[in-house]
Parts: structure tokens; C-alpha cells; sequence
């Protein structure tokens, strides 16, 4: 996970708040967010060694396959739920976003964006799948199985009837510099959403 | 190098007992005037005393959870691959308690006891205890040793249990609860083998009621079959065919109705072994506490709310060929835990040893056991 991205995840989490973060990894993020922001929290994770990293630093992880919703969760019980670098690799994206939005009040989205030129360049001029440094794997090794561009991203919110309250988008070398905010469906690497449900559980629920 | 000084063994342990002289009112209505605990502890604790860990013994286990009785002694105690220095319940770092709970006939208070009113053994007439019981006598003893709060309650099975019960019942009293392939309360399949295995003991024309002791004889073959039975949910159809397949004994059918294969001769091992270090009523006991732990059941039913009360920070283990309490079950435990906003982490094992997995050395199991120790402060 790169700086700037932790940064603003962090900053979008309300102190104190109840935190959902699904595809945990080793743990950082909450570790960074209980002792930063006193946020409460769990973290969801399939491979056991991060498992093992998240409970030897004292952070909360549930061994899931995210790929099996999240069944055990109540309706609402998170402020926030976060999904990082993890989108492009579930089997069923469309599913889980709804479960995150379903769990928690906000979500917060990050993805490599296929749609960075070097990506393009790389499959329009040199005619491979690309790899650049957020998409470092080879195609046949890779775990990203669903990836999308910022445009992708958008339509399918406005479909789902999903709230973009806020994008950040990070340019190459970790930048935010003026091409990217100009452009940024051609120069953002890394793409970052704060949703939200379009309307609250309550209303759909009684609608 | 003999069996003790093995660079991660506790070496030579010695148990003690514990007399205590203060009423224990039973959940079932009586009261014992007074009760015994044979324990061990390991480790030493430290000057806040803010070190000791409560190790809770499954359904047929004792105080002996660690280290070698003797030198000469091949075998340690039930737990020993997870109790000693460098191993998950780090003996540098913690002290460690494990007593024999009520009922049980390794020393503590049970059936084999003398009753004060007849000067008897009790024998069936030993009251039928309940894990909450067995909560408030390790609590006399916690408070014998001096130890305010457990950094952590653990236990596998129906130890496991014991440290739920803990968490909910006396939760400022515990910092941190692990529970390893348990279950929120039995099934009616867990009861229903736990009633096969009583039938077989009090159907032995041996048992007399309860009270064999007066003949001078042991409902052994009951008792052998009860245990060849639980024997069986215990371990997995994967580790049997691992461990015998269909290997016979002597290389061909004989024909005949003795041993053919080397299953059945490993479970009548089993069994007779278990005769030799096990009472009778003592088994009909811990089989009948084990059918009636619920503690949900005083929050009508709701296991939620009952977790509601913990303070603790749980961790929850299950072994992917468990049978007997599967990872579904584990599951139900975690999934109230997030209900009711308790902090929880919870993984599963792959393993191929069934229930018995939790005393097995089993890399990944002990690497996050471990881990989660390791994570608490002393």
C-alpha cells in the first residue's frame, strides 16, 4: 500500500469510529488507525501468514474468503468499511460492494487503475497485458482477475445507485500533480472513493 | 537424553493440592461443604501477578497438562506441545495454572472422593456438576494463589468452554480468552453419542448402579466401549484411513469375530487403556456437564447477549477435519462475538486429525496459538 493512499484512507475515518477492513493484509492499516485514530475494528483475511501478522501486532482478523460475503455481519454495524487493492482480486466485485455498503455506512474503494496510459501504452503500442508498478505481476500469475478503470468504476456506482462522495486520484511516482487532476482517467495509477449508499438502509427498507 | 531434558520440555513438574473449606453451592442445588483440587502450575508469576494464564482441561484430561512425573516417564503431559518455554503458552513469559476440575477422578473432588455423610466414596451420589462449577472452584483457587486476573483463559474442547464461561461469567477477571475447537453448546448428534457412551457404561452388568466399588469390580467393558466410541468422533475418516486404511492384522481375513483389522485393534487399546485411568461415574459426569453447557440459556437463549457481558479479547481456533465441533460451530461463537462488539480474532486450521487436532503438533497451529500469546502483555 502506498503512502499517500494510507493517508487519506486514514484521514476519511472518523475517530472512534467502527471500522471494517476487508483484505487486512498484515494489519498496518488498523494497527495505524487504533493508535492514531482510537478506532475499533476487524480485519478480514484469507492468507494465513498475514493472519498470523495480524493477531501477533494485537489487531482483530477473521480468516474469510471474501468471496463468500459477509454473511456475518449485521446490517450497519460499521461507520466505514474498507476495501483496498482488493476489488480487482475477489471473484464477484458487484456482490461485495453492496455487502460493504450493506455492513457499513461508508465505504472507502482503492484500485490500480487500468486505465493509466502506461497501461494503455503498453497493451495499444507493445500489444501485452501491462505491468507497471501498481500492476507488477505477469498475466498468468497475477491475482487481479477484475480489473476496471476509473470510468468502469463510476458507471457501476451510478448503476447501483452508489454515492461517490469524494475521489482522490494518485498519479504516477506517488504524485498528485497537475496532469493527474487535469486528466486523471489517463494519468491516475491509483484511484481512491469514499461511497456511500444513495439513499440510507432505513428508507430502503420501509420503501 | 532422557524424555526431561528435552531443550523445550517443562522437565520434571509436580502436582499439589489445595484443600478449600468454604461451601461451593452447586448449580444443581447442593452444596459441598468442601472441595479439593489437585493443579500444577508452571512458569513463575510475576511481581503485578498480572502473568498467570488459567489452562482448562478437556471432557477425560487432568492437571497434568505439561512436563514429565518422572524421569523414567515416557510421556508428558496432554498439552506439552503447547506448554514450556519457546512454545505458545511461553513458560519464560507466564505462569501457568491447570487444575483437575470437579467431578473428575485425577485427584480432585468426584465420585472416587469419600462422602463426609456415609464415609463412603460419593459414586453415583456425587452431584452432577456444571462448567460453571467447575468456574467457581478454579476461582477459590485463583484466589488461594493470589491472582486477581488471568491474562488469559484457554483451553481446547471442552476446556475451551470452561474459558467462554469465564469470559461471559466473570469478565473483569480475564483479559484474554482463547477457545480452540469448541462449540456455543452441544448438538443433538454431540448428545446423542455422549448418551451411547452412557447406556454402554450403565448397561455393563459390572455397574451396579453407580456403586461397583461395593463389589469390588469396574464396569470395565462399558467403560472401554464409551471411550472406543468417543474415540471415533475424535479423530477424523481421513486421519483413520491415514493411520490403518484397511490394513489387517494378520495380513488375511481370519473369519472370526476377533481383531481382522488394525483399527479395531487400536481402538480396543484405546479403551482398555482408558479403563485403567478413568472412573466410570466420573465419565458419566463429565459426558452429562458437557450435554448441559449453555450459556446462553440465562439470556433466553441469546448467546449474543450473553457475550455482551465479556471484556476480554477472544481468540477462536477450529480444525478443518473436526467433526465433532466444526469450524461452523466455531463460526456461530465468532459470529456473536461481532455481534455484541466484542474484540475477537478467529482462524482455521487445516488439518487432517479431527477433533484431537488441538494437542497435536500441527505447524500452522501453534505458529498462530503462538503469535496471539505472544501478543498479550504481562
Amino acid at each position: 500500500m502506498i503512502r499517500p493512499e494510507l493517508d487519506r484512507v486514514a484521514a476519511w475515518v472518523a475517530e472512534g469510529s467502527r471500522v471494517l477492513d476487508l483484505g487486512c493484509g498484515d494489519g498496518a492499516l488498523l494497527a495505524h488507525l487504533r493508535e492514531r485514530r482510537a478506532v475499533r475494528g476487524y480485519g478480514l483475511e484469507i492468507d494465513f501468514d498475514n493472519v498470523v501478522r495480524c493477531v501477533a501486532r494485537g489487531v482483530n482478523v477473521i480468516q474469510t474468503d471474501l468471496d463468500q460475503g459477509l454473511a456475518e455481519f449485521k446490517d450497519d454495524s460499521f461507520d466505514t468499511v474498507i476495501l483496498l487493492q482488493t476489488l480487482q482480486a475477489v471473484r464477484y466485485p458487484l456482490n461485495l460492494l453492496r455487502e460493504m455498503l450493506r455492513v457499513g455506512h461508508e465505504g472507502v474503494v482503492t484500485f490500480p487503475n487500468f486505465g493509466f496510459w502506461r497501461a494503455r501504452a503498453q497493451l495499444a503500442l507493445g500489444g501485452h497485458m501491462p505491468v507497471t508498478p501498481g500492476l507488477p505481476s505477469q498475466w498468468f500469475e497475477t491475482e487481479n482477475i477484475h480489473l476496471c478503470t476509473l470510468g468502469d468504476f463510476e458507471s457501476l456506482c451510478r448503476q447501483e445507485g452508489i454515492t461517490v462522495v469524494e475521489r482522490v486520484v494518485i498519479g504516477q511516482g506517488q504524485r498528485q500533480g497537475a496532469l493527474t487532476r487535469l486528466w486523471p482517467q489517463m494519468f491516475a495509477e491509483v484511484a481512491v472513493y469514499r461511497v456511500r449508499r444513495a439513499q440510507p438502509a432505513a428508507q430502503i427498507a420501509t420503501s | 537424553m532422557t524424555s526431561t531434558d528435552a531443550p523445550h520440555s517443562l522437565g520434571l513438574v509436580v502436582p499439589r493440592d489445595a484443600r478449600f473449606d468454604q461451601p461451593l453451592a452447586l448449580d444443581c442445588g447442593r452444596t459441598l461443604d468442601g472441595f479439593e483440587l489437585r493443579y500444577e502450575t508452571y512458569g513463575e508469576l510475576n511481581a503485578q501477578r498480572s502473568n498467570a494464564v488459567l489452562v482448562c482441561h478437556a471432557l477425560s484430561g487432568d492437571h497434568h497438562a505439561a512436563g514429565h512425573h518422572d524421569d523414567a516417564d515416557p510421556k508428558p503431559g496432554w498439552w506439552d506441545v503447547c506448554i514450556g518455554p519457546g512454545k505458545p503458552i511461553d513458560t519464560r513469559r507466564f505462569f501457568v495454572v491447570c487444575p483437575n476440575n470437579l467431578g473428575s477422578c485425577r485427584g480432585s473432588t468426584g465420585p472416587l472422593s469419600r462422602n463426609p455423610a456415609t464415609g463412603e466414596p460419593y459414586g453415583p451420589d456425587f452431584p452432577i456438576v456444571t462448567v460453571r462449577d467447575w468456574m467457581h472452584a478454579q476461582a477459590a483457587l485463583a484466589e488461594h494463589l493470589g491472582i486477581d486476573t488471568w491474562a488469559a483463559v484457554v483451553g481446547g474442547s471442552l476446556g475451551g468452554m470452561n474459558a467462554m464461561q469465564w469470559a461471559i461469567e466473570l469478565p473483569e477477571r480475564v483479559r484474554h480468552c482463547v477457545m480452540i475447537a469448541v462449540a456455543p453448546r452441544l448438538s443433538a448428534q454431540n448428545i446423542a453419542f455422549n448418551e451411547v457412551a452412557r447406556q454402554a457404561i450403565r448397561s455393563d452388568p459390572d455397574f451396579h448402579d453407580g456403586y461397583y466399588y461395593r463389589h469390588g469390580v469396574v464396569p470395565r467393558r462399558g467403560l472401554m466401549l464409551a471411550r472406543m466410541l468417543g474415540h471415533i468422533t475424535y479423530l477424523s475418516d481421513d486421519s483413520m484411513r491415514l493411520k490403518f486404511g484397511r490394513e489387517l492384522r494378520e495380513g488375511r481375513l481370519t473369519f472370526d469375530f476377533d481383531v481382522n483389522f488394525q483399527v479395531e485393534s487400536y481402538l480396543r487399546h484405546q479403551g482398555t487403556a482408558f479403563v485403567d485411568r478413568f472412573d466410570a461415574n466420573s465419565y458419566l459426569l463429565m459426558t452429562k456437564l458437557l450435554d448441559y453447557f449453555d450459556p446462553a440459556a440465562p439470556f433466553d437463549g441469546s448467546l449474543v447477549e450473553a457475550f455482551r457481558r465479556i471484556r476480554a479479547h477472544s481468540l477462536v481456533l477450529s480444525f478443518s477435519s473436526d467433526w465433532r465441533f466444526t469450524t461452523a460451530r466455531s463460526r456461530e461463537v465468532v459470529a456473536a462475538l461481532l455481534e455484541a462488539k466484542r474484540d475477537v480474532s478467529f482462524a482455521e486450521i487445516h488439518t487432517e486429525f479431527g477433533h484431537d487436532s488441538f494437542l497435536m503438533p500441527v505447524p500452522h497451529y501453534l505458529r498462530l496459538f503462538g503469535a496471539y500469546m505472544g501478543s498479550i502483555t504481562t
